[in-house]
């Protein structure tokens, strides 16, 4: 069982969550102009990433509300945690120079893109973004 | 077209019909308690009520002149004497209060919430049939939660006045400490039944002696 750190209510077990499925697919900009194909890539296809995996889930039986994780698909480990809408975390390990906007491996915007690799070779940037956890929310 | 004939009784309200979600079990909650170690009741028809507001707006700050506060994180119960206020989200919210505190009875809470909330952005829904309210009390009521609750339950850790969304014998319920040795625990209705049973069960162990 995971213990996963729910951002609003510290550490709960994992039956307590729902599982959303990959992070970042973001809303085609025009669905109009999208072929079948695309359209389907969009609704459908789905990275199948060995090693980190940025996704979403719901505390369900808890605060209701969604989160971002980075979770490695091999060990489980949990390497972050991060709100809907931010940016997946460990991005490429950051440039040495200027802050060049760095392009998180941010992959999905029709599902083609190529699974974000050298997930084992993250510097695990992983303050896990939890809050305090609140009295009694701790196991 | 034939006048249907409405009686001319004001319609009387007659309580002893009402039926409350665990009420076939109230014997066995009676029988199954144990007097200075556990004991479990229902505590009928409360008046719930659901918030949906951002406490930080106007709207929030209304409501929460009304109920007496509105909780800031996972965990706070606020509110004014008997009408009080769980954190269920970052802006959502469970209104508890007493039965007559419901319109059928003449009471105003709901009523006052709606006002407050006026065009205010959010919520206030009467959800008072959405959930039942156990009463679990005694020395060994923590022992009993700790059967199907992964919560740390520790006092030092969940202290009375806290409330927590949760698991409790695999169902989501609220969990709300009231005092030290007593629990208020809210299963959705259609839960009740498997609940209640579920408690009893796990109470069931303290009614034969501690075997040394
Ligand atoms: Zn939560």
């Amino acid at each position: 069982m995971l213990l996963i750190s729910c951002p609003n209510c510290g550490s709960r077990d994992e039956t307590e969550f729902h599982y959303g499925g990959q992070a970042h697919v973001a809303y085609p900009e025009n669905p109009n102009a999208l072929n079948d194909r695309e359209w389907a890539e969009f609704l459908f296809y789905r990275d199948n990433t060995k090693g980190a995996f940025a996704e979403r889930w719901l505390h369900s039986t808890g605060c209701r509300q969604w989160f971002n994780m980075l979770r490695d698909t091999v060990t489980y480990e949990i390497q972050a945690i991060y709100p809907m809408g931010t940016a997946r975390p460990d991005a490429a390990p950051p440039a040495p120079e200027s802050g060049t906007a760095s392009t998180a491996p941010d992959s999905t915007t029709t599902g083609t893109a190529a699974p974000s690799i050298a997930a084992t070779s993250i510097a695990t940037s992983s303050a896990p973004a939890s809050t305090t956890a609140p009295e009694g929310a701790t196991k | 077209m034939a006048e249907t004939a409405a009686p001319a009784t004001t319609r009387q309200k007659d309580l002893s019909a009402r039926v409350s979600p665990a009420a076939q079990l109230r014997s066995a909650f009676e029988t199954g308690s144990l007097r200075g170690v556990v004991e479990l009741a229902e505590v009928s028809f409360l008046t719930m009520v659901g918030l949906r507001v951002d406490r930080n707006s106007d709207a929030g700050q209304r409501i929460a002149s009304v109920t007496g506060g509105l909780p800031a994180a996972c965990g706070g119960v606020s509110g004014s004497g008997d009408t009080t206020v769980l954190w269920l989200g970052p802006a959502e919210f469970l209104v508890v209060a007493p039965m007559e505190a419901h319109e059928s009875l003449g009471g105003d809470l709901i009523q006052a919430l709606k006002e407050a909330l006026a065009g205010g952005e959010g919520q206030v829904v009467d959800l008072s049939a959405n959930r039942t309210t156990f009463e679990l009390t005694g020395p060994r009521a923590r022992a009993v939660l700790e059967k199907g609750c992964s919560l740390d339950l520790h006092p030092r850790v969940f202290k009375a006045g806290t409330a927590l969304s949760t698991e409790i014998g695999n169902i989501p319920a609220i969990l709300w400490k009231t005092r030290d040795d007593s629990y208020r625990i809210f299963p959705r209705a259609s839960f009740a039944d498997f609940l209640g049973r579920w408690l009893l069960d796990a109470m069931r162990e303290y009614a034969s002696p501690e075997v040394p």
